[in-house]
């Protein structure tokens, strides 16, 4: 029974936090907040695919815009009106939302891992570099076809989807990526995946699929940056391509980089520095960035590694399971 | 005489004008050990590479127990039953002894990516199973003490072993040890040729072995094969092979051979 008492306290947690958390935080802290919680979701699963298996992909922001506008187009177009729906049959609203914007989220996940699967599958039978490039291109192409799509909104950005994100949403999807990619790194399959990292060619000697490999994990990664990318529409209830261009994808590489590759701790601890840093820098005004660069520079230097390196905090500190299971 | 287990039919490959190995024939039958020598450059790793599918033959097949595998991509003709050890030691450097060992078991799993993913019981006894059979293989090959060690940590002619270690959870029929005994002192060859001859009659294993250190080469290989300049130019038993003209020249020059 222990397997299931982790995922009870998190859901309870994050119930009452959702609840309490509004009415201590002001909105902005809030905002804030939620930001983290998002970007804990993009950096752990941008950690599966150039943490975990070494390749390295840098359009992780195109994955995440997919998600987006097709979770908010689908909501726009028919999750309103099923909500409104269900909500006149005599559903709670928290309920029909709830569901509605869950379906969006699947639909947005399964859209950028349709298009990780595209972009996946012909660069990663190949070793080496390409996936990068590809990747790269990949991310640009998204964004300048919805900056030219007038039905998403273009370069005037896509107003108006409601706001059915919140706080459990957001951190229950990130407790679900980190839980997932936990029970991966433990498993045989995180282990195949540590071993095309270290020595491709030894890893498909020993008969492991490295294309079958490389690919789950990428479509993996880009699933969640998908909804990710729903939750981030969700909360905002506005989305604009500005948000989704290349930096956006360097600022989760350096979140995976700085936290430690394959280091699930550290995405998370990174994900949460690397987004209240710009907020807490505000102080300085026009130095902001220069300072967030510096201090960048600084960590890489002092610890080349990343934050938490390969390790990882001791699970079984929290009551969790350890590799090879409980009785 | 038993079927081969492996069979090389006229095997060349051809890298642009580069023959590195031609219309090569070896039939090994199962439970044979034999031995593949030449000198630097000949096509010996060449030759591994074709079995194992990292190259596929530019003509020829090769077959296993009777069906083609030339053509099939490395990771199923391992699957196939045929692991391998590399010259320059290829070990998973981040990865604990145990890991490393437990990559090549991977291919015995039976639970499924989900039920991984989601830490399902039928996966955490799969996973169970799996490390003790790992740990096992380590104890085999002496390095029960090692297992949470990285891989790095292992001194050289411990890493050759890992390396053995590891190809042997994939559980092989055939097994491929690119110069097992490069870079060991006498004392570890001694142990290394008597762990070889162990772990043969421990897995009734077949075992296909390049090596340079004749005194290796000679003393546990029933049968030898010599590649110069990709052709075969001489096969037999080790004192064949020893008074064999042909192999004198190649390894040390005609002048020598003929004076």
């Amino acid at each position: 029974m222990k397997r299931f008492l982790a995922p009870a306290i998190t859901l309870v947690a994050l119930l009452a936090l959702n609840q309490s958390l509004p009415r201590f935080l002001n909105p902005y802290y809030f905002q804030v907040l939620i930001l983290v919680g998002i970007n804990i979701t993009l950096a752990v699963s941008l950690n599966l695919v150039n943490g975990f298996t070494g390749q390295f992909s840098i359009g992780h922001a195109g994955f995440m815009a997919a998600g987006a506008y097709g979770s908010a187009m689908f909501t726009m177009t028919f999750g309103q009106k099923i909500a409104a729906a269900m909500i006149a049959a005599h559903l709670p609203p928290v309920v029909a939302q709830g569901a509605m914007l869950l379906a969006s989220l699947l639909l947005g996940g399964g859209l950028a891992a349709i298009f990780g699967y595209l972009v996946g599958l012909p660069s990663l039978r190949l070793r080496g570099d390409y996936l990068a490039i590809v990747t790269l291109g990949f991310g640009e192409i998204i964004r300048v076809i919805i900056l030219n799509v007038d039905a998403v909104g273009g370069a005037r950005g896509l107003p108006g989807i409601p706001q059915w994100a919140n706080f459990f949403w957001v951190f229950l999807v990130a407790a679900i990526v980190i839980g997932l990619a936990v029970n991966l790194a433990n498993s045989t399959h995180g282990r195949a995946l540590f071993a095309i990292r270290d020595d491709e060619i030894a890893a498909e000697a020993l008969g492991v699929d490295t294309t079958a490999y490389k690919v789950t994990a990428f479509v993996l990664g880009s699933f969640f940056a998908g909804v990710a990318g729903g939750l981030f529409a969700h909360y905002l209830s506005y989305l604009n391509p500005s948000t989704f261009t290349f930096l956006k994808s360097i600022e989760v590489i350096a979140m995976v980089v700085l936290g430690g590759m394959g280091s699930i701790t550290g995405s998370v601890l990174a994900a949460i520095v690397l987004t209240l840093l710009p907020e807490a820098l505000r102080a300085v005004k026009d130095y902001r960035m220069v300072l967030y660069a510096l201090m960048l520079i600084i960590l890489m230097i002092t610890r080349p590694q990343g934050l938490m390196g390969t390790r990882e905090l001791s699970w079984a500190l929290f009551g969790g399971r350890r590799r090879g299971g409980s009785k | 005489m038993s079927a081969p287990l492996l069979h090389l039919e006229k095997v060349t490959m051809q890298f642009g004008g580069l023959k590195a190995v031609c219309d090569f024939e070896l039939a090994i039958r199962p439970g044979e050990l034999v031995g593949l020598i030449g000198p630097n450059g000949a096509g010996k790793t060449t030759v591994f590479n074709v079995i194992t599918g990292v190259y596929t033959p530019t003509r020829g097949r090769v077959m296993l127990d009777g069906a083609q595998v030339s053509g099939l991509k490395a990771n199923r003709i391992a699957c196939r039953g045929v692991t391998r050890t590399f010259q320059n030691i290829r070990l998973f450097p981040r990865l604990t002894c145990l890991d490393n060992v437990a990559v090549a078991a991977h291919q015995h799993r039976k639970a499924g990516l989900a039920s991984a993913l989601f830490g399902t019981n039928a996966f955490q006894r799969d996973e169970a199973l799996l490390r003790a059979q790992s740990l096992e293989m380590l104890q085999v090959l002496g390095l029960g003490d090692y297992a949470d060690a990285m891989a790095t940590e292992l001194a050289y002619g411990q890493q050759r072993r890992l390396e053995i270690a590891r190809a042997l959870a994939g559980r092989p029929k055939l097994l491929l040890l690119d110069e097992p005994a490069a870079g060991l002192n006498p004392q570890e060859s001694e142990e290394l040729m008597r762990l070889i001859t162990e772990i043969r009659r421990r897995f009734s294993l077949t075992i296909l072995l390049i090596e340079h250190d004749m005194k290796v080469v000679m003393g546990i290989c029933e049968r030898i094969a010599v590649l110069d300049y990709g052709l075969m130019i001489a096969e037999g038993s080790p004192s064949e092979i020893r008074s064999n003209p042909k192999v004198i020249e190649a390894y040390l020059g005609e002048d020598t051979a003929h004076a």
